[in-house]
């Protein structure tokens, strides 16, 4: 029998090593993936990769150009609309959500936030492209944005709720409104934690396929205009992925290695931005 | 006593959490440029009546309050008076220190006035340094007022609390046991600040520990299971108690 000291000793050890163990696993399909991208991705990287749009099927060369522009439109569209909403809602939630409305909106939002993506892509088929008439970059984004809000609106309400009472009072009790205790008061101390939540949220949709389908369709030519049919990275994965020439795969990895380096910068920019902003002495 | 002006005046108030009263029937004067320490044991109801006097009860789960509170003669529960313009005349400061992380000291102690206006640079910087000299802060910080008051020892962020209260000018300061989380030394300099603000203000303060009230307070009401039990000038209170049971907690038998 060891002593006591010792056994705890060893158990603590043990127990340290497990968890350090779960968090290595945890993080190792991340560094596998983001390797595996550079390898077989880096070597379609050059400027044209960039500037061009795809070559015609068979040939050589050309780039995703029109991808990258169309992912950043229609994520950036999608976001404009989701995240004031799902900002919003949490915010609600969280400040006056304490009644039956508010219990009633939280578990609407966790069961479209179960919602398999492509079903609210149908839903955005049913309700934007058919009544127009045509597949859109704007049905694209709608879907998606309806898919960002319920993920927005619960880590916002988390991040709210996560600031001290003692903080309300002390506004409340220099005679701040309540609507100005929520704003200037418990957001602005959740901002940094918001705007997290918001950008994972855009991190997660910028990769969407399946809603994209049926509403965005792809589009092989250079398109800003969100009322037609546009290319979005994660399309362009998709169709050159499935598709029959070593050119294409080729594109498909270099493709992979762009969305993934934007959604990197996007977590990046982030922190970044929401700094603290204090000087010293 | 001599007769004072009473700015503060409190008639039979009860406050309710749901149906249960935390405090039955309490009607206090609250004298202009006095200290009135209010003692009795956990649970007897100090913080909530202290709470009454800023309508802030009321924003606690089911607290209701009942009664009235004279505020230069206006009830401030009658129907049309605004709750936040009430707290603007009557500050308040907390058990734990709790400045607004997100704001610079400087912005923490402006942050009252400019709930109603926009005060110019000029006005603005002299209502700072003057609440930061008030409550003896201002050699520590005048040369980090951007910095975060999280870089303030506890005692320090309490008076940047007081300074924050007192900053817009209240008719009144209510002070919830604001020394119960901090060390000897930085209880001593808030107690000598206490002191301070009567010249200013009319101060009341709740307070479980009874060598403080004796201290700094001019008058102490003695509250237990939501009643107060007694009330009278400080000394008559600790040394000469009309009630038994006054006597029997001051002289530390229970609480």
């Amino acid at each position: 029998m060891m002593p006591r000291a010792v056994r705890r000793r060893v158990f603590s050890r043990l127990m340290t090593g497990l968890t350090l163990l779960a968090a290595v696993l945890a993080l190792a399909p991340l560094f596998a993936i983001f390797a595996d991208l550079v390898i077989r991705g880096a070597s379609s990287i050059n400027l044209d990769f960039f500037i061009r749009n795809p070559a015609a099927a068979g040939q050589t060369g050309g780039g995703v150009a029109n991808a990258i522009v169309g992912t950043l439109i229609i994520v950036g569209v999608a976001g404009a609309m989701g995240l004031p909403v799902g900002i919003g809602a949490g915010v609600y939630l969280a400040e006056y959500g304490g009644g039956r409305l508010g219990g009633v909106v939280r578990f609407l939002a966790d069961v479209l936030n179960g919602t398999p993506s492509v079903i609210v892509g149908i839903f955005a088929w049913t309700w934007v492209v058919r009544p127009m008439g045509h597949f859109s970059a704007l049905s694209g984004a709608i879907a998606l944005a309806v898919l960002m809000i319920p993920m927005v609106t619960r880590t916002t309400e988390e991040m709210v709720r996560l600031v001290p009472h003692s903080l309300r009072e002390a506004a409340l009790a220099l005679g701040f409104p309540r609507w100005r205790t929520t704003v200037r008061i418990m957001v602005r101390a959740a901002w940094p934690g918001i705007v997290t939540g918001a950008l994972v949220a855009v991190a997660r949709i910028a990769g969407e396929t399946a809603p994209l389908l049926f509403t965005t369709l792809g589009n092989l030519n250079f398109k800003t205009d969100v009322m037609q049919p546009m290319q979005t990275l994660s399309l362009q994965i998709y169709v050159f992925a499935t598709g029959p020439f070593e050119e294409w795969h080729r594109l498909a990895w270099g493709a992979a290695l762009v969305l993934m380096a934007l959604v990197l910068l996007v977590g990046v920019v982030a922190r970044a931005a929401t700094q603290k902003r204090f000087r010293d002495g | 006593m001599v007769e004072l002006a009473v700015p503060l005046r409190a008639e039979r108030v009860t406050a309710l959490f749901g149906k249960k009263p935390a405090v039955k029937d309490v009607s206090l004067d609250f004298p202009s440029n006095t200290v009135t320490a209010i003692i009795g044991p956990s649970g007897c109801g100090k913080s909530t009546f202290l709470r009454c006097l800023n309508r802030l009860h009321e924003l606690s789960p089911a607290g209701a309050v009942r009664g009235r509170v004279l505020l230069d003669g206006t009830d401030i529960y009658d129907a049309g008076v605004n709750p936040v313009g009430i707290r603007r005349r009557i500050g308040m400061v907390f058990q734990q220190p709790n400045p607004f992380p997100t704001m610079t000291i400087y912005e923490n102690v402006a942050a009252g006035l400019r709930v109603d206006r926009r005060p110019s640079k000029a006005e603005a910087d002299g209502v700072v340094e003057r609440a930061l000299r008030d409550a003896a802060l201002w050699d520590e910080v005048k040369d980090r007022l951007r910095a975060s008051p999280l870089a303030l020892s506890g005692g320090q962020q309490q008076r940047l609390c007081i300074a924050r209260t007192i900053a817009p000018r209240p008719d009144v300061v209510l002070l919830d046991e604001p020394t119960s989380a901090l060390d000897p030394m930085s209880t001593q300099a808030i107690e000598e600040l206490v002191q301070e603000l009567k010249r200013d203000f009319t101060v009341v303060i709740v307070t479980h520990n009874m060598q403080q009230a004796a201290r700094i307070s001019d008058s102490t009401a003695f509250f237990y299971l939501g009643e107060m039990v007694e009330h009278g000038e400080t000394a008559a209170i600790f040394t000469s108690p009309r009630e038994q049971r006054t006597e029997a907690y001051v002289t530390g038998r229970f609480g």
